[in-house]
């Protein structure tokens, strides 16, 4: 089991809808649709990830986040929108967190925390753009264009009032330490949060 | 020829005709007392008769979807790439189904048939058939041969609409609808193209008001036309820029109106081939089809509630550079669906050949139509 399903498959409640925004090959939502009975669309870009969706039986739509919105979705048609691993990767995350709760009654988003202390001490010691295990990117050819952290989007959220329900914060192999939880902005690797309107 | 016939083709097929006596009422408010559906199936219908799959022809093409009718066959069946052993639509797990639509000219009753009511032959009076019809039609072809629900429905263009249709008016028979590259109405500049195509066969004066057959001729150059019309809208600007550039046939200019360039000779060509083997009366009929169909139209033009009665999974596949039928309309499709809560899966091919693509087997289209099939077949597979 991918170890982000653990958190987020409890968020969701059974039979319920679901839109998972960038939803890679489609793992959560054949997981969510085998365990929990959700209904929902993934979208996705990537040629060989849709492929794969198709085949685990997820209804995929290939639809570009940045180019084309997501215009075509009704206000509140959607009990969840789940964006894991991507808000960073967008052109407007405080769009897409507004698109978000426009199309559904709870969020969940998953990111890399860029205050991580690896990451600081990179920056510090080296002076270049840091680059990890779950950074592997140069600064140059990464996606991740709006890297984060958690006090950052946490901020994002109190200025678009946006409430945030609940967080768990996660290491690098989204395991839930303790580690982790005693000073998350600097020791946690990953978070999830869920988010809703208030 | 194929000297030796390819491992993976269904091999030599033989058309069946099935005559119906039971009236078929038709949109256009006219009846056809009595008809014949023509139609070719390839594999094995299971014991469940869980596993048929039917395949639905666009404007020119017929029952004859794969395989060869003899050895001495030049070319397969027009969609031999994706319908065989091991192929998209895999006959080792399909029992396959395609046959010609009524109004057609490759054996079904249409213009070219006799009116059972004069003792002639149709001509211009055989009714108008709408899409809805050809699926009511084929509705009753699927209870001759077994067929409770299909598998899937599958069609590109004109056969998309079918397989769209089919998913509105029987929604319980239908498990899966493959809608490729396609559209739930045309545009006005389709319509606008298609009146072109019916123009020049109507204007031909061979076409003497449809009934040419009775003067021993057909309207060819009108045909002719058409084809060439039409086959310009199924390329891209890429396709034929790659085929033919500007390149001609003479070594230099000629200043005069006779053919120079290669596209010319190509266009030439192939509405010729054409105007020989199909008939315009069947022609003119196709295109009225394909302009009257647009299932939002008895729900107020809301796409959406005409599709709150479809049970279906669906496939709707575009292609990046079809602007008969461009991605845009395919979007508009998926978004009526979602809208309805429907079960979609949309993907857009990027292929250069136009709207024609659907008929190429390029490898992302391959891969995408393999992988949903095989998810119907290992379903089937999981119920047994």
């Amino acid at each position: 089991m991918r170890a982000d399903l653990k958190v987020i498959t409890p968020w969701v409640a059974p039979n319920s809808s679901v839109l998972d925004l960038g939803c890679g090959d489609g793992t959560l939502l054949a997981y969510l649709q085998e365990h929990k009975g959700v209904r929902g669309y993934g979208l996705e870009i990537g040629e060989e990830q849709i492929t794969e969706c198709i085949r685990k039986g997820v209804n995929v739509i290939q639809q570009d986040l940045d180019a084309k919105g997501l215009q075509n979705f009704a206000d509140q048609q959607f009990d969840t929108v789940i964006m894991t691993q991507a808000l960073q990767a967008v052109r407007r995350p405080d769009v897409m967190l507004d698109e978000m709760l426009r199309l559904g009654r709870q969020g969940i988003v998953t990111f890399p925390n860029f205050g991580h202390w690896r990451c600081r001490f990179y920056l510090i010691l080296r002076g270049m753009m840091p680059m990890s295990k779950t950074l592997p990117y140069r600064w140059y050819d990464t996606p991740n264009i709006h890297l984060c952290t958690f006090k950052d989007f946490e901020a994002l959220c109190r200025e678009k009032n946006i409430r945030i329900l609940s967080r768990e914060v996660v290491d690098a192999d989204f395991e839930q330490s303790s580690f982790a939880r005693m000073w998350p902005n600097l020791l946690a690797e990953f978070a999830v949060y869920r988010i809703g309107r208030k | 020829m194929p000297k030796i016939i390819p491992d993976n083709s269904v091999g030599i097929v033989t058309p069946q005709t099935c005559r119906f006596m039971e009236p078929l009422p038709l949109v256009c408010g006219k009846t056809l007392r009595e008809y014949e559906l023509v139609y070719e199936t390839y594999g094995e219908l299971n014991a469940a008769r869980t596993n048929a799959v039917l395949i639905c022809h666009a404007l020119s093409g017929n029952h004859h979807a794969a395989g060869y009718h003899s050895e001495k066959d030049k070319k397969a069946g027009w969609w031999d790439t994706c319908i065989g052993p091991g192929k998209p639509i895999d006959t080792k797990r399909f029992f396959v189904v395609c046959l010609n639509n009524l109004g057609g000219c490759h054996g079904s009753t249409g213009p070219k048939s006799i009116n059972p009511e004069t003792g002639n032959l149709y001509g211009p009076d055989f009714p108008i058939v709408t899409v809805k019809d050809w699926v009511d039609s084929q509705a009753r072809l699927a209870d001759v041969l077994g067929i409770q629900k299909w598998a899937a429905v599958v069609g590109g263009s004109l056969g998309g609409m079918q397989a769209l249709r089919w998913s509105l008016d029987y929604p319980e028979r239908v498990a899966n609808a493959l809608v490729i590259a396609s559209t739930p109405k045309l545009t006005a500049q389709n319509i606008a193209f298609n009146e072109i195509a019916r123009k020049a066969i109507t204007s031909d004066p061979d076409f003497h008001g449809g009934r040419y057959y009775q003067h021993n001729t057909v309207p060819a150059k009108g045909l002719m036309l058409a084809r060439m019309i039409g086959h310009i809208t199924y390329l891209s600007t890429e396709a034929l820029g790659e085929k033919f550039g500007r390149d001609l046939k003479l070594p230099a200019f000629n200043f005069g109106y006779e053919i120079e360039f290669e596209v010319e000779s190509y266009l030439h060509y192939q509405g010729e081939r054409f105007s020989r083997s199909f008939d315009a009366n069947t022609y003119l009929l196709m295109t009225r089809a394909l302009d009257y169909f647009d299932p939002a139209a008895d729900f107020g033009g809301s796409l959406p509630d005409a599709l709150a009665r479809a049970q279906c999974r669906y496939l709707v596949v575009s292609f990046s550079t079809d602007w008969r039928f461009s991605p845009e309309r395919s979007e508009e499709l998926v978004e009526a669906m979602v809208k309805a809560g429907k079960e979609v899966t949309y993907v857009e091919i990027d292929a250069p050949h136009g709207h024609d693509a659907f008929l190429i087997p390029t490898p992302r289209y391959t891969a995408v139509f393999s992988a949903y099939m095989e998810r119907i077949a290992n379903a089937l597979q999981e119920v047994r």
